[in-house]
């Protein structure tokens, strides 16, 4: 079957075999743009990830003069924004701009150029939050930059100035590229590829598209806001104003974008647990809705972020039942992909062992999940260290996982090379270690009555050994960040070739060769399952739908 | 609200007291001795609000810990049974799914996510009743960066830090900001409650044993936020009842010592009184902790250091080198005006 394909040849620079930066930077092309957003997420992770450690570093021993309160307070802002915003984001972002066309069977985005404007957008959006280090002193109000903290007479440098700017224009982008991959996803499916039909992965791209669409404006509309008060002095959030409207606007979108960066992982999941277990994913229908029911009910829950601000019974126990009816389409989630497994023939790849320590930790992050949405737990533990560890567990357990996997999986599609899988088990080993040993022994410091955002301790029982526990453990993963690097860059240089299919993949994109050429496909088959290479290769038993 | 004997729930912590701490917390009226160590853990409630939602959170990890063990096993199981061993060729068998299965994996956890709402319903409305119109507060606090002032209304006492309560008694704590926002947190009397510039909360507390309560800021707050420490000391009523008359007293004097009469008008010329107040001279001001009864206290800068005049001097001489972001500037005081506004300072009791 032909592919449809553009009339008029694509903007941009006239890509040649010279794969030159030039080229690079002025490309429009879906992959090369997939890939530059997992690039750039790639560099400010090792920012990101080096900040982390200088807290680590701070917090190590109690009572610790390593770091001024100022910069830790600096870093600690910092290390936030920069991984929600411009390491998780982007990474989900590319991993959906790479492979929603090559799992539809289209050749591109349905906007090429705006594809490309929502990749510098975000790229740009982070060099200028970056540049407040240069400006006279980064943001230090948190990542979360409450009110009436983040004002000029009680924070004076231009740092929360340029967070907002940053996160507004990473924001437009981001916007940008969800529309582009909904228009993308609804119009240009190949034939035969019915919605019904879309790859789990996709799904979630367009569930996910959504969520996007709705989440970032309160936030930008928060931004604006933050300025017309620091640039202007408008009264938006302080007397006159109120501090408590910061707080809606920005978990109105600050919850959904948590569910934002974990469900194109959750895609990803997904499309692994299929391959590596041999397997047809067990209840699609069930996946598929269940990520609708935590999209819509993501939009009702923000005030969970809330509950010691003093409101009363009713609002707290409504957003109480909302956030533990979350739980429930979550633990569809992680049964149904047990279920997938169940029967299977389970091949430990890389990508497959993320996959699987996902279940247990984001189960952990989950359960915690749960503690929050009951009030008067939340009543104790919120702004602990409990927290801190409650949310790294979604966010790295949940999400990162996803990306680490996705990338183990695709990256022979993406570069016609393989990572090495025995390196990458050393990794992973040591990343699951240094995770856990880092973020589980912060549950208990919570409990123990630790606040988060501290930039020290006093030595009361315990705090000491468990602070430190966790920053050797912290150290275990920055180990692992510089093996990944290390094992990154073999696989590109001299990674063993691929081939178009390396794992017996089910989904269109094996179909491509391994690197996809401009034209992604010259024809594909009719597709009618949702698995049409597992049809190809088993005609005696093609899937019924 | 039920009541709970203490020494029965003492020994019945005993065993958590061995997982979380090395020694056990009690702190009698020599709280903040160097012996005297204070754990602030939520698993050693000590209020009435603190014991109910300890008992969620005790059925809350029994539920969660049983799910996650769950998980683990069919994880660990699935893999283990299904995992391709060597040479092996199969095909596994393609199901599509099964209603029955997903109506469970639905039904179980919304059955108990039915019971702990219901428990979180009963257990807010144990910690925070209904006031019924009933807010005339005991004790107001106000957050300031980077401390806590500390306000009786009906005797008109004013301190700073360290919250002297009554034990046995329902108290109504009203909770306010001076700037930004600041989060109260006792772990072992219970709730965390915000204060917020512009608005009024409040919280009710019972506290069912007299001891010395260690607690923290738990709103990111500015510089100083890990040094917004603060303390409850829970009393009988007779000596809170002394406490409380002994603070309503002016600033004691100590006449016919020089030293003191020379700190006293440092005190009052270097604009030290703009800030800070002394009952019953003409320093009244509010920007930074009330200094009346100054030596009643136990620690100085929010629970960063012990206090004594050691600690005192060396804050006076150079308060950003001892604590950098809090608003006390650097001033540029002589050995001997620093001696005599610390000799001063000493005998506020």
């Amino acid at each position: 079957m032909n592919i449809p394909e553009p009339q008029s040849p694509l903007p941009g620079v006239s890509v040649s075999t010279d794969q030159g930066l030039l080229q690079w930077i002025s490309s429009v092309d879906h992959k090369q743009i997939g890939i530059m957003y997992l690039l750039v997420a790639f560099f400010f992770f090792l920012v990101g990830g080096v900040l982390a450690l200088l807290m680590r570093v701070q917090l190590a021993v109690p009572e610790n003069h390593f770091l001024s309160p100022q910069a830790y307070n600096q870093i600690f802002t910092m290390h936030g924004t920069t991984m929600i915003f411009f390491v998780l984001m982007p990474s989900v972002l590319g991993f959906s701009v790479y492979l929603t066309p090559l799992m539809i069977g289209a050749n591109e985005m349905a906007f090429p150029r705006l594809n490309a404007f929502g990749l510098w957008m975000t790229f740009f959006g982070g060099l200028l939050l970056y540049f407040s280090f240069v400006a006279g002193g980064a943001p230090n109000a948190g990542w979360f930059n409450y009110a009436p903290l983040n004002e000029k007479n009680f924070s004076g440098s231009s740092g929360i100035d340029y967070y907002a700017l940053g996160l507004f224009l990473s924001g437009v982008g981001s916007v940008a590229t969800a529309v582009n991959l909904i228009v993308t996803i609804l119009y240009y499916r190949i034939k035969g590829m019915r919605i019904k039909r879309l790859s789990l992965f996709v799904w979630m791209v367009l569930v996910n598209s959504f969520l996007i669409l709705a989440a970032i404006p309160p936030l930008n509309a928060a931004l604006s806001m933050i300025l017309l008060d620091r640039q202007l002095n408008a009264h938006f959030f302080t007397t006159g104003g109120s501090a408590l409207l910061w707080q809606h606007l920005f978990w109105l979108f600050g919850h959904p974008e948590v569910y934002i960066l974990i469900l194109p992982s959750f895609g990803i999941y997904s499309e692994v647990f299929q391959v590596f277990s041999g397997k047809r994913i067990f209840g699609y229908g069930f996946v598929a809705a269940s990520s609708v029911a935590i999209a819509l009910l993501a939009f009702g829950v923000w005030m969970h972020h809330m509950f010691a601000v003093g409101s009363g019974l009713v609002v707290n126990g409504f957003f109480s039942a909302s956030s533990m009816l979350i739980g429930i389409p979550t633990g569809v989630k992680i049964f149904n992909w047990l279920a997938t497994m169940y029967g299977g023939t389970i091949r430990f790849t890389v990508s497959m062992m993320f996959a699987i320590a996902f279940l247990i930790e984001f189960t952990i992050g989950g359960l915690t999940g749960i503690a929050f949405s009951i009030v008067p737990i939340d009543w104790q533990l919120t702004d602990t260290y409990y927290v801190v560890a409650h949310l790294h567990y979604v966010l790295i357990g949940g999400s990162f996982f996803g990306i680490l996997s996705g990338l183990f999986y695709w990256f022979p599609k993406m570069t016609g090379r393989m990572l090495n899988e025995k390196a990458g088990k050393w990794f992973f080993w040591l990343f699951v270690i240094g995770f856990n040993g880092t973020f589980f022994i912060q549950h208990i410091l919570g409990i123990l009555g630790m606040p988060r955002r501290v930039y020290t301790y006093p030595a009361l029982p315990s705090y000491g050994l468990y602070n430190f526990i966790s920053s050797v453990s912290a150290f275990i993963m920055g180990i692992a960040g510089l093996l990944l690097v290390i094992i990154v860059y073999h696989g590109m240089k001299y990674g063993k070739k691929a081939g178009n299919d390396p794992w017996n993949g089910f989904t269109l994109e094996w179909m491509a060769a391994s690197p996809p050429a401009l034209k992604n496909f010259d024809s594909l088959p009719v597709v009618n399952s949702r698995r049409p290479l597992w049809d190809l290769k088993h005609p005696e038993n093609p899937d019924d739908e | 609200m039920r009541r709970f004997n203490i020494t029965a729930e003492t020994q019945r912590r005993r065993g958590i007291d061995k997982i979380f701490s090395a020694s056990p917390r009690l702190c009698g009226k020599n709280y903040l001795d160097k012996s005297c160590i204070l754990l602030q853990s939520m698993l050693h409630p000590s209020s009435d609000q603190a014991h109910s939602i300890y008992r969620l959170f005790n059925r809350f990890n029994i539920a969660a810990f049983s799910m996650l063990a769950l998980v683990i096993v069919l994880t660990v199981y699935i893999c283990i049974k299904y995992r391709v061993r060597k040479g092996e060729e199969r095909t596994p068998a393609q199901f599509k799914g099964n209603n029955k299965v997903e109506a469970l994996m639905i039904g179980v956890p919304a059955l108990l996510l039915l019971y702990f709402f219901y428990h979180t319903i009963a257990t807010m409305k144990a910690v925070e009743p209904n006031m019924r119109g009933n807010t005339q507060p005991d004790v107001i606090i106000t957050g300031h960066q980077f401390w806590w002032e500390v306000y009786y209304p009906q005797t008109g006492v004013i301190t700073a830090n360290e919250v002297h309560l009554p034990v046995g008694k329902r108290l109504i704590m009203e909770m306010r900001s001076a700037d930004v926002i600041h989060s109260w947190w006792m772990p072992e009397l219970g709730n965390k409650m915000d204060l917020i510039p512009g608005r009024n909360n409040f919280l009710t507390l019972n506290i069912n044993q007299p001891a010395t309560y260690a607690g923290t800021c738990s709103e990111f707050c500015g510089a100083q936020h890990a040094w917004m420490r603060l303390y409850v000391v829970a009393e009988d009523s007779v000596t809170y009842t002394d406490w409380l008359a002994a603070n309503a007293q002016p600033a004691s004097k100590m006449a016919g010592d020089s030293l003191i009469a020379k700190g006293e008008q440092i005190f009052q010329t270097a604009t030290c009184g703009e800030c800070h107040r002394i009952q019953g001279t003409a320093a009244q001001g509010n920007e930074g902790p009330d200094l009346t009864h100054l030596f009643l206290r136990k620690r100085m800068l929010s629970g960063m250091l012990p206090l004594n005049e050691a600690n005192l001097y060396k804050w006076i001489n150079k308060p950003q080198a001892v604590k950098p972001g809090s608003y006390m500037p650097d001033f540029i005081f002589s050995k001997d005006t620093l001696d005599a506004l610390v000799h001063y300072m000493a005998q506020l009791k």
